[in-house]
């Protein structure tokens, strides 16, 4: 018997990234980190991962965005025929970058929203970044793709569950991902104000 | 373009319905298994020999009479209300997936 088959691969693509989230997975040292596996190297991983029978390929970091040669890499793992999703904060892209992310082949992108509530997003994200978050969603619906909204959940947002469900409607999700910080790394660090209080989880059960 | 919503069977469609398979949804040829499987965010269904060629006819252009119709041609030793039922059980469970549009 072989080793069971790998359905998923998530690249990291880069640490490099504009928002400062509370909760980031990145390492704590990622500041002084300078290299990244180049084109070629992912393009060797993808090719690898379908052969071995990944069909799922996510495109995270950081923010995979900054990636240069993204377009490239998304046509690549098209040409492999991998379900490609673009896992983004949403910051960096406009029309002209979805476009041709589109026509390179991209499959589904996944956004970042951090709070119905601006104050509290842009105090958790440690950047001007809520309005834009919601310019881009209906620029993504816009040009045909699916839409998933991911939100990170931690104390400040944990009892705005209701909201996220509306707000991630009407902008026209397919799917809306409720995650529970992972307290590694940033988010470890900064455990004192994210971790929900234990009255909190019963609180936001949807009557 | 809005969204078929969970459960809703396929039986209760009108007659005019064309299905056509949602645009984040992959049909592709999976050399590991040998077989066809949809893709969708976060999860993939393996498919038997006849689920491809339903989901193929699902374009927005075949109703699902003519579906059934198409498939009764190609399997012509099976009787045509054993496909029907097979049809509409079949896109009722890619349609409460929210993976049929139409």
């Amino acid at each position: 018997m072989g080793a069971p088959r790998p359905y998923t691969l998530v690249a990291e693509l880069t640490y490099k990234c504009p928002l400062k989230c509370l909760y980031c997975s990145n390492p704590l040292t990622f500041s002084q980190m300078r290299d990244e596996l180049s084109t070629e190297q992912w393009v060797r991983t993808f090719s690898e991962a379908a052969d071995l029978g990944v069909v799922q390929l996510h495109l995270s970091g950081g923010e995979p965005v900054v990636r240069k040669d993204l377009p490239e890499l998304i046509r690549h793992a098209r040409s492999r025929d991998l379900y490609t999703n673009l896992i983004t904060g949403g910051t960096l892209l406009n029309e002209k970058m979805l476009r041709e992310f589109r026509d390179c082949g991209l499959d589904h992108i996944q956004l970042s929203i951090q709070d119905t509530d601006r104050r509290k997003a842009e105090l958790v994200a440690g950047i001007r970044s809520y309005d834009k978050k919601l310019e881009i969603a209906p620029l993504i619906k816009k040009l045909g793709f699916s839409l998933t909204i991911n939100v990170v959940m931690h104390r400040m947002n944990i009892d705005h569950v209701p909201a996220l469900i509306a707000q991630a409607s009407e902008l026209g999700a397919q799917r809306l991902e409720l995650a529970n910080t992972q307290y590694h790394a940033w988010a470890e660090k900064n455990r004192s104000v994210l971790m929900p209080t234990r009255a909190q989880p019963g609180a936001s059960r949807i009557a | 373009m809005s969204e078929p919503r969970m459960g809703d069977p396929v039986a209760d469609a009108p007659a005019s319905w064309r299905p056509r398979l949602a645009p984040r949804a992959r049909l592709r040829w999976d050399e590991v298994e040998k077989r066809y499987m949809l893709v969708f965010p976060e999860a993939a269904l393996m498919l038997n020999e006849t689920a491809p060629e339903i989901l193929k006819l699902c374009d927005g252009e075949h109703t699902i009479e003519g579906i059934v119709d198409s498939l009764a041609q190609r399997f012509a030793g099976i009787d045509r209300k054993t496909i029907e039922e097979d049809v509409t059980t079949f896109l009722a469970r890619i349609k409460a997936r929210g993976l049929l549009e139409g």
